[in-house]
């Protein structure tokens, strides 16, 4: 259980016309314990927050603090400080896993990126970090290109549960799968939620998705954040214009109200 | 325009990035081939004046090129040398290198530039012509043959392609000239021997640019609107596979012209190449290092001078890249 | 030496092989057999042509050239080798390294890839020759040293792409040690390209290496390879051409073979067989028309035929749409909905196979129409949006030659009155007409859906089809194409065929709602009956799996398990059978047709479930 706080975080990227920040000095805090949703439209900055935070992405100014201590990930040593606390999964499917490696192999490697596990043990956890995401432990020796995209997207989300990080970065993991397996991976996290006590944040354009896995839900826009609520207070009564409609944008079945049309 | 605005306009940032560029390979090219003839095992000048030579006279030849100053004041030497147009003289004949290029140099650009058009006007419709042939599976066999062909005729050496055709046409048919440059036929048989291999490469690169393209949203969209094959061959997918196809025809340029050294030696054509060849038969390095300077400024010339081109002609994506 | 098995066995692989092996075996045992020949002089025989005793003649010295061209094999082959061998390790090396180390040397190393690249190798190879001193090694190691840079280069491009996957960030957020990354996630996953570049490089320094040695910068008397035997015998070409030839043939014989061989690895000469062609359809008249269509489709199906077999991802499709209608398909990937659309368009690749019962546009039967009138009535009948507009308009031509080239092919509109319609049309999507003289590039995504929108609306369509036209497009902009496209259909009276994964979309705009799974239409129902009326249960579970705003967060979303049956080898019985929770017996052996449950409602399933009742 770590807690995130951002102040002032800003990231630039080389634009045709000089630098553009894609993140412009955006705070934020995630308390332990507690998913924070973050929505926004395409370029509007999500992702490059996201790897930022975990040092793939320089920073640019602003501070990422973990637990209230300042983090960096300049030199090998930072990097492997920052990873055990904070994890990241990213969007691809079909590039989430090395295509070359089981995923016996890929838990592996990962379980014992900080600690070393002898064979016993590093089976015993491939096998508990699979059944921890829901995942049948015979898919151990399949290779990537034999599990479907919401199975590796699992597998994904195992493997940076792996080191046991205490905030878990989900960067628009359900953005390139169908709806029904988004409804199984949505359902993971919120059963790791449960069970571990994880930090969150979760990052996604899917308005309703991002509501149904987090507590409170920022609203970013050109780089900036606009608005940040708890959900539930978010939903009732949005405040900025923006989150407003993006609000009523969101196409519903429930909401539209049947009789308005003939039947 | 201010000079911040200027410096920001992406056209100066390409042009100051592609000059900086440039006189960097330059100062490599100068530094070696100023390093060259001091870095070759044994004594130069012993060797192109012969072990018969009095050890006074190699002494006065060594003097008369500067090789007993100190390094630097050497290189400012050669440096300043360059500048006013010395390039040295030869070790064995004693005539200026500098007549020597000047002489020799427009022989090279011709069979080279030629030959480069010749596989440009090849390559570029002969690979959008095999692409649509074989667009998504169609006409196996002939992608086959077109597979088999350009891989075999990509893989003939220059040189060995430069003696056959020698041995073929000029000596066995006596169609054309045997070596030497005197008049249109005698062009015709180094640019074939020059250009064969890079347009069996170009047409392969070019199809598959060409597949790319036909493969594209934007293509579909073209048959959708039910436009005539021509229409949507020449006037959708050539523009977009243009600047691709001249990127690659442009990173075969370098490779070309230092073909040119091994193909005029077949030829006797009066050219660089002939002459680099021939001084290094004689080690005679003032020459060689004249040579290997100026053949290596043309192909950093000819490079900067396809990316402006292709700056031009699509000038996002040059200016993306800088 | 047998190929291994997973290389196509052509018979030009089986030529390459047969050329590789006669090259080994001449390198292993050219100088036993041969070595001692090659090097006796005979003064008697000096300079000779070919003759019965030396088919290729002898040398100044009387030697014989067939035995020197034939032991030459070994040192011009080992020298192209190793100098492969050092060259493209260390490029690979270097260039593979860039995608673990640091931002400021990665960028320290493409500056100097970039600036070796600049040489050509031979060039490079020449200049180092010489420094190194004439000779076998020397060349070898100037080859070698001048083939780094390109090796560098691939490796560079191939390892970017790999360090742009997300299991390499994943990899180094997990703080892996930079050669692990090297080592066991960047090499491993570029090692093919890099092999088959090798084997074609191999070739380029064996005829490197020849070069040299036919300037005088390799191999040095009395050692020989082929190209100092091209060097020696040249002065005599132009009076025995085979003598002077000959290493040369031997050269080009090597270079072939490397060549082919990479091409033979890279599959590239696989054996194809004719192209699996789909026969030309007879022209069958359709069935009987209904009045008052816009589009009439029954039996509607798609073959593709796959390297692993032929599969049929829509099977027998039927849909019909009424003027001013608009209806939606929505269907998960793979469900078929989107070949559909490009099978009534007749926009799928020639080797797919369409057939169909019924299929009319506006009317007019498309399967009694002679190829010509069917692209002509199509194109003035049918407009399509695609799904991405970044990648749907050529970026190299402007706006006004995309929208006015249709009207002008097919209507012969002249360009004034073309460009006159193309500001209408514009106007028409709420677009200046300034933007006729823009290039894509300079536009939104949602401006350049609405051009692809206009273009569409420049034939004056009866039916448009939208395939997924909005899934590309950000949420708010998505409300807008919609509502643009709903008030065309009301002023315009075209019908819109509207495709999408989304069902909450299609279930808001749409009047009736289609729902594909598995290449069938599982269910046909008003828009309005998706949230609670739905009848078949892969419909049920994909509208209950869709979280929306109100969702309870405490239950977890209903969740349709299994994946979708085996396109190469479908069961029979009901497709949705294995993931269903309401199977029985029957589901299995027998596939529901598409019934009436009642005037507007169709639904596949032989167990539906209970409409709900609903309190309205």
């Amino acid at each position: 259980m770590t807690a995130l706080q951002l102040t002032g975080l800003t990231v630039r990227h080389h634009g045709p016309r000089g630098p553009v920040a894609a993140v412009d000095g955006v705070s934020l805090e995630i308390p332990p314990g507690t998913t924070l949703g973050l929505v926004g439209e395409s370029g509007s900055g999500k992702s490059s927050l996201a790897r930022a935070i975990v040092g793939l992405t320089p920073v640019h100014g602003g501070r990422v603090l973990l637990d209230g201590r300042e983090v960096r990930a300049r030199t090998v040593g930072d990097r492997r400080r920052l990873g055990r606390l904070v994890q990241i999964v990213l969007q691809d499917p079909d590039t989430a896993l090395d295509p070359r490696m089981t995923v016996r192999q890929t838990l592996g490697e990962a379980a014992t990126a900080f600690h070393r596990l002898d064979r016993q043990a590093r089976a015993e956890r491939v096998t508990a970090l699979l059944e921890l995401v829901g995942l049948n432990p015979r898919f151990a020796d399949r290779l990537p290109r034999q599990l479907s995209g919401g199975q590796r997207q699992r597998v994904a989300v195992a493997r940076a549960l792996a080191v046991e990080p205490g905030l878990l970065i989900a960067d628009e993991i359900t953005s390139a799968l169908d709806v029904s397996v988004q409804a199984s991976v949505l359902n993971t996290i919120r059963g790791l939620q449960r069970r571990l006590g994880l930090s969150m944040l979760f990052i996604g354009h899917n308005l309703p998705a991002v509501c149904y896995v987090s507590d409170a839900v920022a609203v970013m826009r050109h780089g900036r954040i606009v608005e940040t609520a708890p959900t539930e207070a978010l939903l009732r009564d949005p405040r900025h214009p923006y989150t407003r409609t993006l609000l009523a944008s969101v196409p519903s079945l429930r909401t539209s109200l049947p009789d308005e049309r003939p039947s | 325009m201010s000079l911040p605005h200027l410096l920001r306009n992406p056209w100066t940032a390409f042009l100051g990035r592609r000059t900086a560029r440039l006189l960097l390979s330059l100062g490599v090219v100068l530094t070696a081939s100023f390093a060259m003839i001091r870095l070759v095992p044994g004594d130069p000048v012993r060797a192109a004046l012969g072990v018969d030579a009095s050890p006074a006279l190699v002494a006065a030849r060594r003097h008369q090129l500067g090789l007993d100053a100190p390094f630097l004041s050497q290189y400012r030497h050669y440096l300043d040398g360059l500048v006013h147009g010395d390039l040295g003289s030869s070790l064995v004949t004693g005539t200026p290198v500098a007549e020597l290029v000047r002489t020799r140099l427009p022989a090279t650009l011709e069979i080279a530039g030629l030959a480069f058009l010749v596989t440009l006007a090849v390559a570029l419709p002969c690979g959008l012509l095999a692409a649509v042939r074989t667009r998504d599976g169609r006409h196996p066999r002939s992608e086959l043959a077109f597979t088999v062909v350009t891989a075999g005729l990509a893989g003939v050496p220059d040189f060995v392609l430069a003696a056959g055709l020698t041995a073929l046409l000029a000596v066995g048919l006596q169609l054309l000239p045997v070596a030497g440059a005197a008049g249109a036929e005698s062009f015709v048989l180094p640019v074939l021997a020059l250009s064969l291999a890079p347009t069996a490469v170009l047409v392969r690169i070019v199809r598959v640019e060409a597949l790319k393209v036909l493969s594209e949203d934007y293509m579909r969209t073209a048959r959708s609107k039910r436009l005539s094959p021509t229409r949507r061959y020449l006037r959708h997918a050539a523009p977009n596979m243009a600047t691709a196809a001249l990127t690659v025809a442009g990173s075969l340029l370098p490779a070309l012209i230092a073909g040119t050294v091994l193909v005029e030696k077949v030829f006797a054509w009066p050219g660089i190449g002939s002459a680099l060849a021939q001084s290094v038969v004689t080690q005679d390095y003032p020459v060689v290092q004249a040579m290997v300077l100026i053949l290596g400024t043309t192909v950093l010339l000819a490079g900067l001078l396809v990316d402006v081109l292709l700056a031009l002609l699509d000038p996002r994506s040059a200016i993306r890249e800088s | 030496m047998p190929l291994p098995t997973r290389y196509p066995r052509s018979p030009m692989a089986w030529v390459t092989a047969a050329m590789l092996a006669s090259l080994v075996v001449l390198a292993l045992a050219g100088p036993l057999l041969w070595g001692a020949a090659a090097d006796r002089p005979d003064p008697s025989a000096v300079l000779q042509g070919p003759s019965a005793a030396h088919p290729f003649g002898t040398d100044s010295l009387g030697r014989d050239l067939l035995a020197r061209v034939l032991t030459a094999t070994r040192p011009s082959l080992l020298l192209a080798l190793a100098a492969t061998a050092i060259g493209a390790g260390t490029g690979i090396l270097l260039g593979a390294s860039t995608a673990v180390v640091g931002r400021r040397t990665r960028r320290l190393l493409a500056g100097l890839i970039n600036l070796l690249l600049a040489f050509p190798a031979l060039l490079v190879a020449m200049f180092l020759a010489v420094v190194f001193g004439a000779g076998a090694g020397g060349a070898t190691l100037a080859l070698a040293v001048a083939g780094v840079p390109g090796f560098a280069r691939l490796a560079q491009t191939l390892a970017a792409a790999v360090a742009g996957t997300d299991h390499l960030a994943s990899a180094r957020v997990l703080g892996l040690r930079r050669h692990r990354l090297l080592w066991r996630h960047v090499l491993p996953n570029i090692a093919e390209p890099l092999l088959l570049s090798a084997t074609t490089a191999a070739g380029t320094s064996l005829v490197a290496l020849s070069g040299l040695s036919f300037l005088g910068l390799g191999v040095q008397p009395p050692g020989y390879d082929w190209g100092q035997l091209l060097n020696q015998g040249l002065d005599r070409i132009y009076a025995q051409p085979l003598p002077a030839l000959a290493p040369g043939l031997a050269i080009l014989y090597a270079a072939l073979t490397f060549q082919l061989l990479g091409e033979v690895l890279a599959g590239g000469v696989a054996r194809r067989g004719p192209a699996p062609r789909a026969p030309r359809q007879p022209v069958a008249p359709s069935g009987p028309a209904e009045d008052g269509l816009v589009l009439q489709v029954e039996g509607l199906s798609v073959e593709l035929p796959t390297p692993d077999g032929v599969i049929r991802p829509v099977r027998g499709v039927g849909l019909s749409l009424r003027p001013g209608e608009i209806v939606g398909l929505v269907g998960e990937s793979g469900s078929g909905k989107s070949l559909t659309a490009l099978a009534i368009a007749d926009l799928l690749p020639e080797r797919a196979l369409v057939s169909h019962r019924t299929l009319r546009l506006l009317g007019a039967d498309l399967g009694a129409m002679t190829p010509a009138q069917r692209e002509h009535h199509l194109a003035t009948g049918l407009a399509m949006v695609f799904q991405n507009p970044a990648t749907a308009l050529n970026p190299s031509l402007r706006i006004a030659t995309q929208l006015t080239e249709t009207v002008r092919a097919h209507r012969g509109a002249s360009r004034a009155q073309a460009l006159a319609e193309a500001s209408d049309a514009l106007r028409r999507v709420a677009l200046p007409p300034a933007l006729l003289r823009a290039r894509p590039l300079q536009l939104s995504g949602g401006q350049r859906q609405r051009v692809m929108i206009a273009s569409g609306l420049m034939v004056r369509p009866g039916l448009i089809i939208a395939d997924e036209p909005t899934t590309a497009l950000d949420v708010t902009v998505q409300r807008q194409i919609t509502r643009l496209l709903s008030e065309i259909r009301r002023d315009t009276s075209a019908a819109v065929l509207f495709i999408s994964h989304d069902v909450a979309l299609v279930g808001e705009f749409c009047e009736r709602v289609l729902v594909m799974y598995a290449g069938t239409i599982v269910e046909t129902l008003p828009a309005d009956r998706l949230a609670t009326g739905t009848r078949h249960p892969y419909t049920r579970a994909l509208v209950e799996s869709v979280p929306d705003l109100t969702a309870d967060r405490d239950r977890p979303l209903p969740t349709v398990e299994g994946a979708l049956p085996e396109p190469l080898a479908p069961a029979p019985g009901c497709p949705f059978e294995p993931r269903c929770p309401r199977r029985r017996d029957h589901c299995a052996e027998e596939t529901p047709p598409l019934e009436d449950l009642d005037a507007v409602h169709r639904v596949a399933c032989w167990y539906p479930v209970a409409a709900e009742v609903v309190a309205s």
